[in-house]
């Protein structure tokens, strides 16, 4: 690998206008321009306000359960008989997911902002149980736009954001995925610019939000950096996480881009193989655009239309990336591969089977590329995975899949 | 190239008119009819025209446009095919300036330089880049004007007296003010909130202010043109080609016809526009 220069860090971005290389920008109609003006000015006050920093750790503690717990992974890493298989647990959290982090944060800054009403856009539906959840503790109505095709594959998370009081709108536009929901929760914004607070969900879009959505999940690398070392005295690696739009993955890698000897790779959606359109790896079998909000890398065709993604797992059918993962991959820090929907159903039952943990469809895919690298390392080399989530919500889809009737 | 747009606003203000911009997309329901539409545009009295560039994701339209948008991509359309559209327009018109509208990333695919060296020699006077704003100037702004072709911007109602200032900086052609927040095919404001904001973007430009988003009607151009440079008609337009079309999507011999009727009547309703402000 390439090394970069000490002093030429992998941390530092993105600037003040909001790029990792060519990489982010704020690609938005004039109506949002002043609010995202003013979401970032926001921002820049909160993080460097100590009142905010504790109330998000007192809600990090007392509400999402922070820290979550680093396991290590006895039976699958003796079963693999290769790399010791650490696991950060973020499938512990409230809600399920490492989704809650961000949502956490973001309310507060609503809250700050004088906001009246919380929208969001969901995929998998844990972004979306998340938002209506911190709406819910925080006494805020909140929107939610899920792709029609997902309100049919996640029901039990649409179920969840209705008891907790949101109103969940199915988007049938497009292939009624998380890309057409973003759409339109973006519609929403630009007509309730007065009370409205979009929360994002992931490490994409526009500017302040990559770096924003960064920031709040961040705390899960920093919290496993300090627990591998109380663990096992050294840092790990491997550091390996699934790419939706990012965010879980930016959330364990940023606190070991600098920490040259550790190996880090991002797992995108392979879907049913590269060959055709059947996937969703932006990076792999993508190339740059503009689309919401930011340059990234995209599933386009050669007009720049963008194409309809697929995967088995919805928290991952998204054919875009955050802004910084793509520049990750330009600069040669990060490793992007591709895992299929059938590996990744694969790690899933093995999981299930062995630690007795049910994970999501999303962090299987992470799982799947464990399960292919473990074996070739050696025992005294150590994997950092993140679990970010979950897998009660896609029991249905599994079960289907198995031909296991519910 | 800028030269035709500031003639024809200069002509059309000596009438003591406000001008008709007519937007439809380009490509629905398909190349050649679209070509027909375009042509029989300022025959029905249109000053302007804004074509329509198709995109997948389209964060800034109402279900009209968007729909519009998926019948021309199904039907083939792309960029280069849309600027063809224009050239073929040409041939036949050369006063009526074109502006092409959409958002930036089959541009950015299709390559800058490219874009803009072929847009001008088919004759293309202005872009309106929905997702490029000022703070995005470098990527087309400049080098647009660089080339002579007039960069319109939209200010909207969340763009304050602070603020617009950059939005004008790199605007040429005309304003593009956007009646309301929200997408296009909304329902029109209160003219006399517009009438205010037009007036308060006069205090920082000489150029034309056009109102569009949210006028549909003969009616709505006849109060908006009684303050506004100029008004701004999409969706009533988009609608009217859709409501044409066979089940498939196919156009009919009601299509351009259709176009033609609707247009007509807006173009009155803009030449009675001033005398409905001295009424
Ligand atoms: C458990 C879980 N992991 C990962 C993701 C993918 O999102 P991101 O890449 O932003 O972490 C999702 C999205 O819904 C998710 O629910």
């Amino acid at each position: 690998m390439n090394e970069a220069p000490k002093l030429n860090s992998f941390r530092a971005g993105p600037d003040e206008d909001g790029r990792f290389g060519i990489f982010g920008g704020r690609f938005v109609a004039e109506t949002l321009m002043p609010l995202i003006l003013d979401l970032q000015a926001e921002w820049d006050k909160a993080k460097n306000d100590p009142a905010f920093k504790a109330e998000l750790d007192n809600l990090g503690a007392h509400y999402i359960g922070r820290p979550s717990p680093l396991y290590f992974a006895e039976r699958l890493t003796e079963e693999l008989g290769g790399a010791k298989i650490y696991f950060k647990r973020e499938e512990l959290n409230h809600t399920g997911s490492h989704k809650i982090n961000n949502c956490i944060g973001q309310i507060l800054l609503a809250k700050r902002m004088g906001k009246t009403r919380i929208i969001a856009e969901t995929g998998a539906g844990q972004h979306g149980v998340a938002s209506a959840t911190v709406a819910a503790r925080f006494g805020l109505p909140c929107v939610v736009y899920m792709g029609a095709t997902d309100v049919e594959r996640q029901a039990p998370n649409v179920f969840r954001m209705k008891l907790l009081g949101a109103e969940v709108k199915p988007v049938t536009a497009g292939n009624g995925t998380l890309k057409d929901a973003m759409n339109e929760a973006l519609r929403d914004w630009v007509t309730n610019v007065d009370n409205t607070y979009y929360l994002i969900g992931t490490a994409a879009g526009p500017h302040p939000y990559p770096e924003m959505v960064r920031d709040f999940q961040a705390v899960i690398g920093q919290e496993a950096k300090a627990q591998m070392l109380e663990a096992e005295g050294r840092l790990p690696d491997l550091v390996i996480a699934a790419v939706g739009g990012g965010s879980n993955a930016i959330g364990i890698f940023h606190s070991f881009l600098d920490d040259e000897g550790v190996k880090i790779v991002g797992v995108e959606a392979g879907g049913k193989g590269l060959d055709g359109d059947e996937h969703c790896a932006s990076i792999t079998a993508g190339s740059p655009g503009v689309l919401h909000g930011n340059r990234t890398y995209l599933l386009q065709d050669g007009d720049g239309q963008i194409k309809e993604g697929h995967s088995i797992s919805a928290g991952l059918d998204y054919p875009g990336i955050g802004p910084e993962h793509s520049w990750l991959n330009d600069v040669g820090r990060v490793e992007y591969v591709p895992i299929m929907d059938h590996e990744a159903l694969e790690a899933f039952q093995m999981l299930t089977r062995l630690e007795g943990i049910i994970p999501a469809l999303e962090p299987s895919h992470a799982l799947a590329e464990v399960i292919k690298r473990a074996p070739t390392m050696g025992k005294d080399e150590i994997i950092l995975m993140n679990l970010s989530g979950r897998g009660d919500k896609d029991i249905f889809t599994v079960g289907k899949i198995l031909g296991m009737g519910l | 190239m800028t030269a035709r747009m500031d003639r024809k606003f200069a002509d059309v203000a000596s009438e003591g008119r406000p001008v008709l911009v007519t937007y439809f997309m380009g490509g629905d329901p398909d190349f050649e009819t679209s070509v027909s539409i375009m042509k029989a545009l300022p025959k029905a009295g249109a000053d302007v025209i804004e074509l329509g560039m198709p995109f997948s994701d389209p964060m800034a339209d109402g279900p009209a446009i968007q729909l519009a948008g998926q019948r021309s991509l199904k039907a083939g359309q792309t960029l280069a095919k849309t600027i063809e559209i224009a050239r073929r327009f040409r041939e036949e018109d050369q006063r009526t300036p074109i502006v092409l509208m959409g958002y930036y990333n089959p541009i950015y695919i299709y390559g800058v330089d490219r874009f803009l060296t072929d847009a001008l020699d088919a004759g293309i006077d202005g872009l309106i880049v929905v997702d490029l704003p000022p703070e995005m100037d470098d990527e087309l702004c400049i080098p647009a004007l660089e080339k002579g072709i007039n960069f319109i911007r939209l200010a909207t109602p969340t763009t304050d007296d602070r603020r617009l200032p950059k939005v004008l900086e790199n605007t040429s052609g005309f304003v593009y003010y956007v009646s309301m927040n929200g997408i296009t095919g909304s329902a029109l404001p209160d003219p006399s909130l517009i009438a205010g904001a037009v007036e308060r973007i006069k205090t920082h430009t000489k150029l034309p202010v056009c109102v569009g988003f949210g006028v549909k009607t003969a009616e709505h151009a006849r109060a908006i043109g009684a303050s506004a440079d100029g008004v701004v008609v999409g969706t009533a337009i988009v609608n009217q080609i859709a409501s044409s079309l066979t089940e498939e999507g196919k156009a009919t011999d009601a299509t351009v016809p259709g176009v033609e009727a609707l247009v007509r009547g807006l173009s009155a309703g803009v030449r009675s526009a001033r005398l409905a402000a001295a009424e």
